[in-house]
């Protein structure tokens, strides 16, 4: 722990530091160089893709270098490509000095509902390889407590999101990273390890103490091995779906308990850079929460020589206008956060917001208030964007009041918005507790194009699924699955897992349904409050969906952070994945204060059976003179008490 | 056991029963009918409690500020219902729009199998208008519903006009956890099974209607909203839902405890609830309450919009507004501080409403009769039946004493045969089908042959049919097996004694003031029918015990509790609207009385009636 202490000891000191100088003068270069304990060797200068008002970069776009633009909006420079060109040149360096390189960006997108969708990510890439059976012992802007677990576990990927809220596909379009409702874990372990049960039951039990989450709840009931739907994101072409293991808990709440953890694997912490407007308070007042952490191998540079480890942080909120708001439709970050960027994290090598106005291009919605001389595009979800950039670590950003808070001014009520490719639904049909139906409702609205989506229903062994049930149709007609890939549950023991590839017809609505029968639990198995329901995870559905415009396959390119998640491999179509509503399903619950009476009436039944039982079993029957009724025996009483003789 | 074991004591035992049962039936019906009305004797019932922790103990702050706006909203409403001449589904879909909601509408029909003509209903088709409003942070598991219907006939948009305000308040407060659904449904009853069965994705009454496209996950409670009335002095609250389900009482509850925070005067049954209980005039008011509860449940019928919601385990109420009690006045912003308080309070619940009772009679708000208390009136009545049947038994298992020598020749011909008993039951059950199916199947015959309108064929035919069933049987049986038997009509009594036990148990069980009703007219006939009465007085007693008069008496009793009594010719138009509207509420919405009383309850009572006429 001494390397993170005396870092965190650093970053205080350094934030210290920059503040003052922030106060004292407006020299750009002095401030940035300022830091010397902890910038890197491989930290390129911030000097030479600085860009300076005046100078006016080359107008290329990266996306689609051919488009020359010439508006009287400056583009920006793939600067980014400037850090990425000196790094080879790094390689010679010592071996003590630390390669590692984070960047943190932040993505605001004024949404047609009028909500505010705000995504963080924050990017770490650490040079290493535990591969070679390197022990890794020094630590600098990768998390320690990462690090160690992935290297104990021999872990190749892995990714966690805690979410709270449902992402509303249908109001606010794909968010850049998709999360189903509270938490999901998915990892992919080396193909070294042999008991990947047990790394598996460790790593969930270690991830819910790093997470302070109920990971631990994590066991074979609600792990799966999905074969098709969760390939690895990063390098690496093992696909065998033994090494992989996933699991759900749509129940798991989310708050700041997990939030905490979170900020605190970042090299800035909250001290510096977008972190600062990470207050949770504002956090959870929105309509939607969702937190995430992702580890896999890539690239170390464009030849793909090594690997290193890359760790994404992403944070994503919608924020609800109409009720912060009271109306008036007016945000800016100092509302939505109680906060506004006053530097970058100076351990950061790019800092940098983006807001999305490829909505506004004339400002005829929204009036974006400072604004950005820099625009970029970028080709998110099949769609080319354009954004306005703010790039923190340029000193001017932040103007002369040395704070950046933006500020959109709504002038019109947006528009419809276009309509996303792909959405889905799913509920529960039918009444009473005996059996139900889940309906899962996937909607293609592409007008002239089909395209094979995959869908993984993972259901619990306490839903018995009639698989023969099972249809799927498309605008009336059977849709016959191409591929499908059923385990059935056992009791107790492991999940229903559904996998199918369904080719989704141009413009339509494609249903899956499956009948179930809810089990009758063990009394010991129901939750504290069975009357609530069980939940069931919600489905995930990967497609690759054709794009709109030609995708950037170019992975050598530096991409702005959200936009290149998922790797791209053809032009004409980009990867989406959708989570579908968890559902809440009510099982036969017996009347929990019964057993008590239970108790006392079986006694009471065995009591009195067997009592006559044991009565009539022992009892030996002879023939008695038939005594005499009470009348007359009363009566003897009275004539012997006189002396009269009796009767 | 042990008192069976020994046969002198057994014997003794049956002795006792047999000799003094005639004077124990009559102190169990007499007892029964004293427990019942006792019910409703204030120190013998229970203050109601909340019993859901989730609701009890959390204190909620009503601020809804705007009844005013709501009663403009209502009114704009009621001037685009006007100009559209039925449900505006436009308006109402920029209006929630305009309120933050995620607004979807769901189209309907469905063809009535007989006009009804106490809405004027034939063809349905309209159209349902819901707006969802998503709970911040929530992953779309839960929901509440608050729902008004709009239909040609009633003047509900004050009531839409709260629903309206109250989604641009509720929009605007964070802390929901639920989705709730605000739903304007046209038609009320048909509209809302529309719904229901599309949100359930179900169809069990043939009802016709485009698929919903949003939802908000399982549906927790709902409320119904009625505001007939332009001044409102009081609330009442509607509980009996469709075959005599009953919500959880902690709504009651719920909706009791506003009431008294807010200071509503609130009512059940259009009742107060008065305070001078050890008073004559205040128990004979709560007995009217109670009473009222009984034959509203015992109908079966769905009471409000509310009642079509319990099938699907939602627990639902009405709130109605009544204009009854001139000095209070009742304004839209109080109620829908009520209404936020209610829902405000569902908000924080964990678990589904289940802490409560779902079995429960109310003499008034603050008083309820739990199963436990009720079910010994009924176990009264139903004993008589095993008390008859068990008499009869011994009776067939002894060897009468008297006849002996003559008996002697027939012994092999006493034994009734199986077909003798077969018989009168297949008999009466298929009278007992043809009542079911035949009206309905029959109206168009009907039509063309008689002057009269389908709704009249429908019920005069099942009139007709069960008239004609009372001529039937007593003239079969003879055909079959020759000769009755003194054994013949006994074992068929036997046999008719326990199914009618079983019957009555099992009603009484689900529908506890049907049960109820049904043994207070049928327990008398079956117990003491025989062939050997005189027949023209028995004859009478039986027709008027039977069940289609137990519903003609119904109707007056309903009328004299409701404080508006009907003279005889009324009486009988009214009873005839009651019949269609018993199998019109079958067949749209699924209500069993109708099935049960042609299928079972009546053959039931035919059997008796056979007896009476055993040759």
């Amino acid at each position: 722990m001494a390397p993170r202490s005396s870092i965190a000891f650093l970053l205080a000191f350094a934030a210290l530091c920059s503040l003052q100088l922030c106060e004292v003068s407006d020299d750009l270069d002095q401030t940035k160089s300022e830091p010397e304990p902890f910038t890197e060797p491989n930290q390129v200068p911030v000097d030479e893709k600085l860009e300076k008002p005046g100078e006016v970069p080359p107008i290329v776009s990266y996306s689609d270098p051919i488009e020359e633009s010439h508006d009287d909006k400056q583009w920006q420079a793939t600067e980014e490509e400037a850090i990425a060109k000196p790094e080879p040149d790094e390689e010679i360096a010592p071996l003590s000095t630390f390669k590692d390189d984070f960047k943190e960006e932040l993505v605001l997108r004024p949404l047609h509902s009028g909500d505010i969708y705000a995504s963080f990510q924050f990017r770490t890439l650490w040079d290493t390889d535990f591969l070679q059976g390197k022990r890794v012992s020094h630590y600098h802007l990768f998390p320690k407590s990462l690090g160690q677990v992935i290297s104990k576990f021999s872990v190749r990927e892995l990714h966690i999101s805690f979410t709270q809220g449902y992402w509303r596909t249908m109001q606010w379009g794909q968010p850049y990273l998709p999360s189903p409702p509270g938490a999901e874990l998915w990892v992919w372990f080396q193909d070294t390890v042999t008991d990947v049960d047990g790394a598996w039951k460790e790593l969930t039990n270690v991830l819910s103490g790093i997470f302070c989450a109920s990971l631990n709840f994590i066991d074979s009931t609600n792990t799966v091995h999905p074969s098709a739907s969760f390939k690895p994101l990063g390098l690496g072409n093992v696909t065998d779906p033994r090494f992989l293991r996933y699991a759900m808990l749509p129940r798991e709440i989310v708050c700041t308990e997990n939030l905490t953890p979170w900020k605190k694997l970042l090299p800035c912490g909250t001290k510096a850079g977008l972190a600062v407007l990470m207050k949770s308070e504002k956090l959870f007042h929105s309509s939607f929460h969702s937190e995430a952490v992702h580890i896999r191998p890539v690239c170390q540079d464009v030849d793909c020589k090594a690997p290193s480890w890359e760790l994404r942080q992403t944070l994503n909120v919608v924020f609800d206008v109409h009720t912060s708001g009271q109306g008036k439709k007016e945000w800016s970050l100092f509302k939505m956060f109680s906060r506004t960027l006053t530097e970058a994290c100076p351990l950061a090598s790019s800092s940098k917001v983006y807001v999305d106005v490829t909505d506004n291009p004339q400002g005829e919605l929204f009036e974006l208030l400072p604004a950005s001389p820099l625009l970029t595009q970028a080709v998110v979800l099949g769609d080319r964007r354009t954004y306005s950039v703010y790039d923190l670590t340029n000193k001017d950003t932040f103007g002369s009041t040395r704070s950046l808070n933006l500020l959109v001014r709504w002038k019109a009520d947006s528009g419809e918005m276009v309509r996303p490719l792909l959405h889905s639904e799913r509920y529960v049909a039918g009444f009473g507790l005996q059996t139900g139906e889940i309906h899962t409702l996937i909607y293609n609205y592409h007008p002239y194009r089909a395209f094979p989506v995959l869908l993984l229903e993972t259901v619990p062994w306490y839903l018995r699924l009639y698989i023969h049930t099972l249809t799927v149709t498309s605008k009336n007609k059977e849709n016959k699955p191409s591929y499908i890939h059923y385990q059935p549950s056992k009791d107790r023991l492991r999940p229903h897992l559904l996998e199918m590839m369904v080719q989704l017809p141009p413009n339509s609505v494609t249903e899956v349904t499956v009948q179930f029968e809810r089990a009758l639990l063990k009394w010991t198995e129901y939750t504290p409050d069975p009357n609530h329901g069980f939940y069931v995870g919600s489905s995930v559905i990967s497609a690759l969906v054709p794009s709109m415009v030609a995708m950037d396959t170019n992975n050598t390119q530096e991409q702005p952070l959200f936009s290149s998640f998922f790797p791209c491999k053809e032009e004409s179509s980009y990867f989406v994945r959708i989570y579908t509503e968890p559902l809440l399903v009510n099982l036969p619950t017996p009347d929990f204060s019964m057993p008590y009476n239970v108790i006392c009436l079986t006694c009471t039944v065995v009591a009195v059976g067997y009592g006559s039982f044991y009565n009539l079993l022992t009892r030996t029957f002879q023939v008695e003179e038939p005594s005499p009724g009470l009348a007359k025996r009363l009566a003897n009483v009275i004539r012997r008490w006189r002396g009269v003789p009796e009767l | 056991m042990g008192l069976l074991s020994d046969p002198n004591r057994r014997r003794a035992l049956t002795n006792l029963l047999t000799r003094l049962n005639t004077p124990i039936c009559l102190v169990c019906y007499v007892a029964g009918l004293a427990w019942f009305m006792g019910l409703a004797f204030e120190p013998f019932t229970l203050r109601t409690y909340m019993s859901e922790n989730a609701m009890g103990s959390t204190m909620v702050e009503e601020r809804f500020p705007a009844g005013e706006r709501a009663l403009a909203t209502g009114r704009e409403f009621a001037a685009h219902k006007r100009k559209a001449g039925g449900m505006p589904v436009d308006w109402l879909v920029k209006t929630m729009q305009a309120r933050g909601l995620e607004v979807y509408t769901q189209q309907f029909s469905r063809t009535l199998p007989f006009p009804d003509e106490n809405t004027e209903r034939y063809m349905v088709k309209g159209t349902n208008v819901y707006g969802i409003l998503r709970a911040p942070r929530a992953s779309r598991t839960e929901a509440l519903v608050l729902t008004a219907s709009c239909s040609e006939g009633n003047s509900n948009h004050q009531a839409v006009g709260l629903l309206l305000g109250l989604a641009q308040y509720f929009r605007n407060q964070v802390y929901w956890a639920k989705d709730i659904i605000f739903l304007v449904n046209e038609y009320d009853l048909i509209g809302m099974q529309a719904w229901l069965e599309g949100y359930h994705h179900t169809n069990i009454t043939g009802m016709d209607y485009t698929p919903l496209q949003g939802r908000g996950g399982s549906i927790q409670a709902a409320l119904s909203l009625e505001l007939n009335s332009d001044v409102i002095t009081s609330l009442d609250l509607v509980l009996e839902g469709l075959n005599g389900q009953l919500p959880n009482l902690d709504l009651a509850n719920l909706f009791y405890a506003f009431c008294q925070k807010i200071d509503i005067l609130c009512t059940i049954q259009g009742k107060l609830q008065r305070s001078d209980w050890d008073t004559p005039s205040g128990y004979t008011h709560a007995a009217q309450t109670m009473m009222l509860m009984v034959m509203k449940q015992a109908s079966g019928r769905s009471w409000g919009d509310h009642g079509l919601f319990l099938r699907y385990h939602i627990e639902a109420a009405t709130i109605k507004g009544i204009n009854s009690f001139r000095q209070y006045k009742t304004d839209a912003t109080t109620i829908g501080r009520l209404l936020e308080g209610m829902f405000r309070k569902l908000n924080n619940l964990l678990e589904r409403l289940h802490q409560s009772y779902f079995f429960y009679l109310m003499p008034s708000l603050s008083h309820f009769v739990s199963i436990g208390y009720y079910m010994p009136a009924f176990g009264l009545l139903a004993v008589i039946l095993l008390l008859k049947a068990l008499d009869l038994w011994v009776q067939l298992g002894t060897p009468p004493p008297g006849t002996e020598d003559g008996v002697a020749g027939v012994e092999p011909a006493s034994s009734p045969s199986v077909l003798s008993i077969l018989t009168p039951l297949v008999i009466s059950h298929m009278t007992g089908a043809a009542l079911y199916t035949l009206p309905i199947r029959s109206q168009e015959m009907a039509v063309e042959h008689f002057p009269v309108s389908e709704t009249e064929a429908v019920v005069l035919t099942a009139i007709a049919i069960y008239t004609a069933g009372l001529a039937l049987p007593h003239n079969t049986h003879k055909f079959l097996v020759g000769e009755g038997t003194e054994k013949g009509w006994k074992v068929l009594k036997l046999v008719a004694l326990l199914y009618l036990a079983v019957l009555l148990g099992c009603t009484a069980l689900i529908n506890f003031s049907l049960g109820f009703i049904l043994a207070v007219t049928l327990v008398p006939i079956a117990a003491f029918v025989t062939p050997h009465l005189p027949k023209v007085v028995s004859t009478t007693i039986m027709v008027l015990l039977s069940p289609g008069f137990t519903l003609l008496y119904c109707v007056f009793v309903y009328q004299e509790l409701q404080e508006a009594p009907v003279s005889l010719g009324e009486g009988w138009i009214l009873y005839l609207s009651v019949i269609s509207q018993g199998i019109l509420d079958h067949s749209l919405y699924g209500s069993l009385v109708y099935p049960l009383l042609a299928l079972f309850v009546y053959p039931c009572w035919l059997l008796f009636w056979n007896i009476l006429f055993w040759k």
